[in-house]
C-alpha cells in the first residue's frame, strides 16, 4: 500500500511540473523578458555564487526589474559549481522555464560544458566571471557573450609592469593546479621574460590544498618576488601562512587580482598590506561610476565589492542595453545578440568596456596595491593599463597559433 | 481490537502474508507504461530529467548487484561509469571513432578497468572493501583531473557529437535519445534481472548472508565476488556510455566521491537487493535534487531531511518498506488466527 501511496506522489509531482512545462511552452511569447541565471549557490564556491547575484539583483533593483516597457523576471538556478548539474540546470531555463536570455556561472569547466549546449539552443548567454581564455581564442562560441576576463588578460600589462615598474628580474610562481592558474601564470611569464625577466620556478598546488607548508618550504628564497594565484579560502591562508614562514618582507608578493580581491581582503589582516596585483576591476577604484555602485552595495548588502559583484552589476547593465537597442523584441535572439556585440554601456563599475571581434572585453587593467585606509584594507590602484585586449600587444592570428597556456607552456628555463 | 486489526491485515496480506507480490507486478507495469507513453507529451526538459533518472537508474542497478545480492559496499562505483564515459568521450573527438567504436570502446574499457579492480577487492568484505573501493575511485579521479593531455584535467572534454548523428539515426532530439535509453535500460534491466534470479544469483545471495557456510558448501565465493564486481562494472559502463552521450561532455566531477555516494544513497533509498528500489531510488533523487532546488535555495536541506526521514522510516529503503509491512501482517495475522483457533 505504501509503495502505491509513494508511487502516486512521485507521478502527482512530475505530472504537475510537466503540465507547468506545457503550458508555458503553449503561451505566446508576451509579457516578460525572462532571464536564467546559473551560479552555485551551494557548496565551496557559493559565496562567490552569490557575490555575483547580488551585483546582478542591485542592478536589477535599480532600474525596478524593467528594461524597454517589459517586466524583467529572473529565474535563479543553483549550478552546485558541477558542470553537469549546470548543464541540466540550463536545459531547465531554456526548455521548460523558456528563458530569452542566460547569464551566469562561474567555473570555467562549467563553462566548457555549457559552451556546446548555447550553441545548439541558440540562446544567447552572458559569461560574466568565467575566465578560460579558449572560450573567445581557439574554441570561439556564437551565442556567448563574455563581458568578463581572460586569465591571461591582466597578466600580459602586469608582465612588463614588473619588469619595468617594479624592477623585479627573477620570479618565482605559485598558483593553483588548473585551467586558470595556468593561463594566469603563462600570461604572466610570456611578457615578463619577454621583457629580459626570468621565471625561476614554477610550483602548482592542488585546488584542494589545505597546507601551504610543504610548498612555501620549497620557494627560493632567491628570487626579487612571488607570484602567487589563489582565491577564497586558499588565499587566506596562502597569505597568512606567506607572513609566518617569514617570507612577508623578505620576499615581495605579488599575483592575480583574485588573491587579494575583495571577496577575501576583508579577512585578511595586516599581513596582505603590500601585495601587488593585477585585475580589471578594484573595489577602491577612484571613479565616480565605482563609488556610486560601492557605495549603493555596502549600503544593501553590508560589505565592499568584490569583482564577483561587479561582474553581474556590469552584465546585467549590459543586457539591459543590449535589450533596450533592439526595444525589447528579445524574441528574435539573432537580433539580441547582435545587439549584445555591438552596445557600449557607460559609466560601469570598472571603466569603459567594448567587445572585440572573438567576443572578449577590451578594457582597463588596474595595478593594485593593498594597502590600509581608514582601518580597511583595500587594493589601492597604483597604475591603470587602458584599453587592454586579451592579446595585449600581439596580432590575434600570431596569438591564436600559439598553444593554450597551460602547465607546459609557456616552458621553463630551468626545465 | 487486535484480532480485528489482525484480520484485517490477514485479508490484505492475503493467505501468505505476500501483499507485495501481488501489487508489485502492477507498480511496475505501470511505470513502465508510463515511461513508454508519457515521454512525447512531456516538455523536451522533463524528457530530458526522465532520461537522466533511466540511465542513473541502470546505474543504481548495477551498483544493486554488488550492494545488495553480494553484500559488497562499493564507493568506486561512479568510477567506473566515468570511465567508461570518458573513454566514449577520448574516442570520438581525440581519434574520430566511428558510433560502434566509441560504445564498444566505452564497455569494453570499463568491464576491462572492473576486472582489474576486481582482482584487488574480491578478497575483502566489509568496510575494508569500502576503503579500497573508495580509494581506487579517488585514483580515478586523480587522473581525471591530472592526465591532462588525454582527460583535458579540470575543463573535461567536450564537443562528442549527439548519439543521434554520431549513430547516423534519421530523427534527432529529446524524444529520440529518450527511447534509445530506454531501450538501453530496458535491455540491462531484464538482463540484470535474469542474473539475480539465475542460480548464479542465488550463490551471490548466499555469499552475502553467510560466506562461510556457502564455502563450506564448496562455492567458490571469491570468484562469484569477482565476477560480481566484474558484471556489475560492466553495467555501470554501459550506463557511462549513456551519459557521455546525453551530456556531450565529460568532466572529473563524474568521478568524484560525490557522484560514488549519490549513487550509494539512491540504491539505499530505493531498497537494496530488490533491483526495482534502486530505480525508483534514482527517480526519487534526480527528481527531488531539480524539483526542489528550482523552488528553494535551501534545497539542500530539504533534501538531507529527506534522507533522514527515509533511513529512519524505511531503513531498508522505499521498496521493502512495503513488503516488511506485508509480511509483519501476515505474520500477526497468522498469529492471530493460532490464538483464536
Amino acid at each position: 500500500m505504501t509503495r502505491i501511496i509513494l508511487l502516486l506522489l512521485v507521478l502527482l509531482v512530475g505530472a504537475g511540473e510537466a503540465v507547468r512545462g506545457v503550458r508555458l511552452q503553449a503561451d505566446p511569447d508576451r509579457g516578460p523578458i525572462r532571464i536564467g541565471f546559473l551560479v552555485p549557490l551551494s557548496g565551496g564556491l557559493a559565496q562567490n555564487g552569490r557575490d555575483i547575484l547580488n551585483g546582478f539583483l542591485l542592478y536589477l533593483e535599480e532600474i525596478g526589474y524593467r528594461a524597454a516597457g517589459r517586466q524583467i523576471e529572473l529565474i535563479v538556478e543553483d549550478d552546485e559549481g558541477i558542470p553537469a548539474v549546470g548543464l541540466t540546470k540550463a536545459r531547465k531555463l531554456v526548455e521548460s522555464d523558456r528563458v530569452h536570455l542566460m547569464a551566469g556561472t562561474l567555473l570555467s569547466s562549467s563553462g566548457y560544458a555549457l559552451a556546446p549546449y548555447i550553441d545548439s539552443m541558440k540562446i544567447p548567454m552572458v559569461y560574466p566571471v568565467v575566465s578560460a581564455d579558449d572560450l573567445t581564442q581557439r574554441k570561439r562560441s556564437p551565442w556567448i557573450i563574455r563581458t568578463g576576463w581572460t586569465g591571461s588578460q591582466p597578466n600580459h600589462p602586469f608582465g612588463e609592469y614588473a619588469y619595468h615598474t617594479l624592477k623585479l628580474r627573477r620570479v618565482a610562481t605559485i598558483a593553483l593546479d588548473y585551467a586558470f592558474g595556468w593561463e594566469s601564470v603563462g600570461g604572466f611569464q610570456r611578457t615578463f621574460e619577454a621583457e629580459g625577466g626570468q621565471i625561476v620556478q614554477k610550483l602548482w598546488t592542488p585546488v584542494s590544498v589545505h597546507d601551504f607548508a610543504p610548498y612555501l618550504a620549497q620557494i627560493s628564497r632567491d628570487v626579487d618576488a612571488v607570484y602567487a594565484l589563489f582565491l577564497g579560502r586558499n588565499a587566506l591562508q596562502f597569505v597568512r601562512q606567506y607572513e609566518e614562514y617569514g617570507l612577508r618582507g623578505r620576499v615581495p608578493l605579488i599575483g592575480q587580482g583574485t588573491t587579494t580581491d575583495e571577496h577575501v581582503l576583508p579577512f585578511m589582516g595586516d599581513e596582505a598590506i603590500g601585495t601587488i596585483t593585477a585585475l580589471h576591476y578594484s573595489g577602491a577604484l577612484d571613479t565616480p561610476a565605482n563609488k556610486t555602485f560601492a557605495t549603493t552595495y555596502r549600503a544593501r548588502y553590508g560589505k565592499v565589492p568584490s569583482y564577483y559583484s561587479e561582474s553581474m552589476y556590469t552584465g546585467g547593465k549590459w543586457s539591459v542595453a543590449a535589450i533596450e537597442a533592439i526595444r525589447g523584441n528579445v524574441e528574435d535572439r539573432a537580433q539580441l545578440l547582435d545587439a549584445f556585440r555591438r552596445v557600449r554601456p557607460a559609466d560601469l563599475p570598472r571603466g569603459p568596456v567594448e567587445l572585440d571581434s572573438y567576443g572578449n572585453p577590451i578594457e582597463n587593467v588596474y595595478i593594485r596595491r593593498v594597502e590600509r585606509v581608514n582601518g580597511e584594507l583595500q587594493n589601492t590602484v597604483i597604475h591603470t593599463f587602458t584599453r587592454v585586449s586579451q592579446f595585449w600587444k600581439y596580432d590575434p592570428a600570431a596569438y591564436l597559433r600559439q598553444p593554450l597556456y597551460s602547465r607546459r607552456y609557456v616552458p621553463s628555463v630551468t626545465e | 481490537m487486535g484480532e480485528r486489526d489482525g484480520k484485517g491485515a490477514g485479508l490484505q496480506a492475503g493467505p501468505r502474508g505476500w501483499a507485495d507480490l501481488q501489487v508489485g507486478p502492477y507498480i511496475v507495469a505501470a511505470g513502465l507504461a508510463i515511461l513508454v507513453v508519457a515521454p512525447p507529451f512531456l516538455n523536451s526538459y522533463w524528457v530530458g530529467l526522465f532520461t537522466e533518472i533511466l540511465i542513473f537508474a541502470m546505474l543504481a542497478m548495477s551498483l544493486d548487484i554488488l550492494l545488495g545480492y553480494t553484500g559488497l559496499p562499493s564507493l568506486g562505483h561512479a568510477g567506473i561509469f566515468g570511465v567508461a564515459a570518458y573513454a566514449v568521450a577520448v574516442l570520438s573527438t581525440s581519434y574520430n571513432a566511428g558510433f560502434w567504436a566509441c560504445v564498444a570502446g566505452g564497455v569494453l574499457v570499463g568491464t576491462l578497468l572492473s576486472a582489474a579492480f576486481g582482482l584487488l577487492v574480491s578478497h575483502v568484505r566489509d568496510v575494508y572493501f569500502l576503503m579500497i573501493t573508495l580509494a581506487l575511485g579517488m585514483v580515478l579521479w586523480g587522473l581525471g583531473y591530472r592526465w591532462i593531455p588525454v582527460t583535458g584535467g579540470d575543463n573535461g572534454i567536450s564537443g562528442i557529437p549527439s548519439l543521434e548523428a554520431h549513430a547516423g539515426l534519421p530523427i534527432e532530439g529529446a524524444v529520440p535519445f529518450y527511447y534509445v535509453a530506454f531501450g538501453v535500460f530496458f535491455v540491462c534491466a531484464v538482463a540484470m534481472g535474469l542474473l539475480v534470479r539465475s542460480p548464479f544469483g542465488f550463490t551471490l545471495r548466499g555469499i552475502r548472508e553467510n560466506e562461510t557456510r556457502m564455502k563450506s558448501l564448496g562455492f567458490n565465493t571469491w570468484l562469484h565476488c569477482y565476477l560480481s564486481y566484474v558484471l556489475s562494472g560492466a553495467f555501470a559502463s554501459v550506463a557511462g556510455v549513456m551519459w557521455a552521450y546525453y551530456n556531450g561532455y565529460v568532466s572529473p566531477t563524474y568521478l568524484e566521491l560525490t557522484a560514488s555516494s549519490e549513487l550509494f544513497l539512491m540504491v539505499t533509498l530505493g531498497g537494496p537487493g530488490t533491483l526495482i528500489g534502486p530505480v525508483f531510488g534514482a527517480g526519487a533523487i534526480v527528481l527531488l535534487k531539480n524539483v526542489i532546488s528550482g523552488v528553494t535555495e535551501r534545497w539542500l536541506l530539504i533534501l538531507g531531511a529527506v534522507y533522514i526521514i527515509t533511513i529512519l522510516a524505511a531503513p531498508q529503503g522505499l521498496w521493502n518498506l512495503g513488503r516488511l509491512r506485508s509480511r509483519r501482517a501476515g505474520l500477526r495475522a497468522s498469529a492471530s488466527q493460532g490464538t483464536t483457533a
